[in-house]
């Protein structure tokens, strides 16, 4: 179906600017703008894996934000230990999260709902606490990662606009894998099992072991978001992990459109603005976000891909 | 004597103080229609759920084809051709019927960890979910999303799920529940069709439709089998009518 | 001896206080189905009450019962005003409504009391040590946490399972539609109860309020101890809430002041001083995946199907 929607208007006119930003950037002068939409586009990545998961399948993590943690902390310990090439770096940071996951996973999915919220959450929390006491990689002041991962000058990280394109490719290429794994047979048993489980399995699949894969799918991208976070900032704290950074990550699923391929991007897009423009008018911005969100869970059904294909059809 | 498809011996399953299975043991050959019928809270539900691996038994056995299932989860028997409807329709609501059907076909086509390949495109999978639609008579409902369907049509589409696994046995509870004259009419004429295939057990509360399909039945009150033979002979059974009939009496004395 | 002893009370104590935030959590969620991450912004607001009202009564008692007070009305007026319009919508529409909530009261915190924390001393005959055993003494305060808290425990137990309002938090936790079928004004009901998880969640609060610094944020890390007492204990069940809550408690505390030793006689001083906070911090933690491992639906679910 190649109909003309709102909503792919919006995403392909949303896409355009990302890729034509640094141009922006470059002709204004403009460097915050980049930097800005490079930790965007870095959260924008895990706000997709984590729509993996709830999105498509229907687990609600509310602990995704440990991933960020794990593979940025692969890169910080493994740079502080002088083993500075991203070629090592980025897979211990994917391996390191992809079993994290699949541990919390196992265990997480033997129960359901609302359990299901609390013990991913729970266990997050216990992954910022073990940050909190590597006294050795800088306990709760977090450790500062001196050298950006080298990928043997293929690409230079520490280049502005590199790096804001190899994070842009990071995006679009996992967003790729998302849409491929959707559609495939993997992607029709997970969605299944989130629109009526005990229908799949009396049609013969065994639940858990689908939707263990896919939880640790959706988690060793978020630990490649982890490893760029890290990159980017130069920094790696028990903070990445808080839980309210795994709220966030929530928010802009939600905001932008649970189950849509895009719609966690413009979610991550639409809320980290916001947070931008409303810390700009006042110190106290959250005292704004907070009833918005409220406000968006109240009335905003579907997200803003929800409203858009309202648009269209209104 | 040939093992029949499906052995139910001595189950039993209590809830707390109450006896919901009592000692049932069954047997439905191969190529046979077997109903069970019973009055309301005779324990129909709970014996299917025992037979679909929902509900563990506290003691007892079930075998399909000479092998014991008796513990064995849902999807596992599903594998060993066991399918079923539910009595209270349970499809995928978002997915369109032809998804719901192939799914189906899906978990029986060879490993489903595939994560790359659009399933949507897989010719075999497509042309077993439309041969089975078109067994029910809903080719041309096939991209139409569940939600969108009609009730008398998810029943339909239950037993077209059923189908596209190709069970050995196929488990019916209630499969006219909700549907209207005309619409009961057509799945008993859709049953006769496909009692030809496929061995059935069918769990149904509309007596007709019972005693038109069954080559055998089998009467559960309060968990236990009271009587179990063909249709003539439960028609003929005191027990069976005093069950039926007497229903009052027969729950003072249970009192 | 003597610090075993210590140790042991304060982990009953900590348990305790425990339970009163889980118990409210609990309460709520089985009752109107409603996951309210808010529930320790509650916690704080019961702290910050608490340290303003003394300091403005300068009396320690009248300070703490006027916050009792509060949270009870913030709470009913939370209900009221929000989160009545989240029952029956989805768990994750409660996450994300009541995370918005919980940003919400942080900033309205760092802008009335400002960011910096506060503190609420305790009154002279509060803070003098009591002889419990011969030769050992605890302070009288956290002796005083733990008779109220248990008596708080003991009428909650009384007032759920003896008293007609009790019945019907219990008939509606099993069976909501019966209740709205029997005339009973749920409306109300779910006010009420809303209003004394509050409540409870408020006297955690101001009972901590003189242990701890009084500081935005501090609801949130003892929340999530009491979703992971919630999962231990079993969802929807006060008793379940309760021993687990105890446990979760003493584990945590004992953890925390032995751990450290046990660990350096089994690993060079280097290791064990390196290990030892990552390891006493993670050992709920642990203890909650054991629990999954064996008993999915926790060690005393409310109603076992």
């Amino acid at each position: 179906m190649k109909s003309f929607t709102v909503s792919k208007a919006v995403t392909a006119l949303m896409l355009a600017g990302l890729v034509l930003l640094p141009l922006y950037s470059q002709a204004s002068g403009n460097i915050f703008i980049l930097t800005l939409f490079t930790r965007i586009i870095i959260l924008a990545l895990a706000a997709a894996s984590l729509n993996l998961i709830m999105g498509f399948g229907g687990m609600m993590s509310f602990g995704h934000a440990a991933y960020l943690g794990i593979g940025g902390y692969a890169v910080g310990m493994l740079a502080q230990e002088g083993v500075g090439s991203g070629w090592i770096q980025f897979p211990v940071a994917l391996a390191a999260s992809a079993i994290y996951a699949l541990v919390i996973g196992a265990l997480s999915l033997r129960t359901r709902g609302v359990y299901f919220i609390m013990i991913t959450l729970a266990f997050a929390q216990m992954a910022y606490y073990v940050a909190s006491g590597l006294a050795r990689y800088g306990g709760d002041d977090g450790l500062t990662v001196y050298k950006r991962s080298d990928f043997s000058g293929l690409i230079n990280l520490s280049n502005r606009t590199q790096f804001y394109y190899l994070c842009l490719a990071c995006l679009l290429g996992v967003i790729f894998l998302i849409w491929r794994i959707v559609n495939s047979r993997f992607g029709l048993v997970v969605q299944g099992l989130r629109s009526n489980e005990q229908r799949m399995q009396a049609i013969g699949f065994p639940a858990k072991r689908y939707q263990l894969v896919c939880f640790v799918i959706s988690g060793t991208m978020c630990g490649l978001a982890g490893a760029l976070l890290a990159n980017n900032t130069d920094f790696v704290s028990p903070a990445v992990m808080y839980w309210t950074r795994s709220g966030d990550l929530m928010v802009m699923v939600i905001l932008g459109g649970m189950g849509t391929l895009f719609g966690p991007v413009m979610g991550a897009v639409v809320f980290l603005l916001l947070e931008e423009f409303l810390s700009q008018i006042t110190e106290y911005w959250a005292l704004i976000m907070g009833p918005l969100l409220l406000l968006i869970v109240l009335f905003g059904r579907g997200g803003i891909m929800g409203m858009l294909g309202r648009a269209n059809r209104g | 004597m040939a093992e029949p498809l499906l052995r139910v011996e001595k189950l039993v399953r209590r809830f707390g103080g109450i006896i919901a299975t009592d000692n049932v043991s069954l047997e439905v050959a191969s190529g046979e229609l077997h109903a069970i019928i019973g009055p309301n809270g005779a324990g129909k539900t709970t014996l299917i759920s025992q037979l679909t691996g929902h509900l563990a038994p506290h003691s007892g056995s079930v075998s399909l084809a000479g092998r014991d299932i008796t513990y064995l989860p849902a999807y596992r028997r599903c594998a060993l051709g066991l399918a079923r409807s539910f009595q209270i329709t349970s499809l995928l609501l978002d997915f369109t019927a032809a998804d719901n059907v192939a799914l189906a076909a899906q978990a029986h086509a060879g490993t489903s960890f595939r994560f790359f390949a659009n399933a949507r495109k897989e010719k075999d999978l497509r042309d077993a979910a439309h041969a089975a639609l078109d067994r029910v008579g809903l080719a041309h409902r096939a991209d139409v999303l569940v939600s969108k369907l009609s009730h008398g049509e998810r029943r339909q589409i239950e037993l077209a799920v059923a189908l596209a696994s190709r069970p050995k046995l196929l488990l019916l509870d209630e499969p006219m529940a909700g549907l209207g004259v005309t619409e009961s009419q057509g799945m008993v004429k859709l049953l006769q069709e496909l009692r030809k295939e496929v061995s059935i057990v069918l769990v149904e509360h509309d007596m007709p439709a019972v005693f038109a399909l069954a080559d055998r039945i089998s009467v559960l009150v309060y968990g236990r089998v009271i009587a179990s033979g063909d249709p003539d002979s439960i028609r003929a059974n005191e027990d069976v009518k005093r069950a039926y009939l007497g229903d009052q009496h027969v729950v003072t004395h249970h009192g | 001896m003597l610090l075993v002893v210590e140790q042991f009370l304060n982990g009953l104590q900590f348990g305790l206080l425990l339970f009163l935030l889980a118990a409210g959590l609990t309460l709520v969620f089985g009752i109107m189905d409603l996951v309210n991450l808010a529930h320790g912004s509650l916690y704080m607001m019961g702290a910050y009450f608490a340290a303003t009202f003394a300091a403005w009564t300068g009396s320690f008692l009248a300070g703490a019962l006027m916050a009792l007070g509060a949270t009870l009305v913030l709470g009913i007026v939370l209900e009221m005003s929000a989160l009545r319009h989240l029952y029956g919508r989805d768990h994750l529409d409660h996450v994300l409504a009541t995370f918005g909530l919980i940003l919400f009261f942080n900033e309205a915190v760092r802008l009335i009391w400002g960011p910096a924390g506060l503190a609420l001393p305790l009154p002279a005959w509060l803070t003098v040590p009591v002889p419990i055993l011969p030769g050992i003494h605890y302070p009288a305060y956290r002796l005083a946490i733990i008779i109220v808290a248990l008596l708080v425990a003991l009428l909650l137990y009384l007032g759920v399972m003896r008293t007609r309002i009790g019945m019907l938090i219990r008939a509606g936790a099993s069976n909501r539609e019966m209740i709205g079928a029997l005339g009973i004004n749920i409306k109300l009901l779910y006010t009420l109860v809303f209003g004394l998880g509050a409540a409870l969640a408020g006297l955690a609060g101001l009972m901590q309020a003189p242990i701890l610094t009084v500081q935005i944020g501090m609801g949130e890390n003892i929340l999530i101890l009491a979703f992971v007492i919630i999962v231990i204990g079993g969802i929807g069940s006060i008793r379940g809430a309760f021993l687990a809550a105890i446990f979760v408690g003493m584990i945590d505390t004992l953890g925390r002041a032995f751990l450290p030793n046990l660990l350096r006689q089994v690993l060079s001083g280097a290791a064990a001083s390196t290990a030892a906070p990552a390891l006493s911090s993670m050992l709920i933690y642990l203890l909650m995946a054991i629990v999954l491992v064996v008993r999915p639906e926790g060690l005393f679910p409310a109603n076992r199907r």
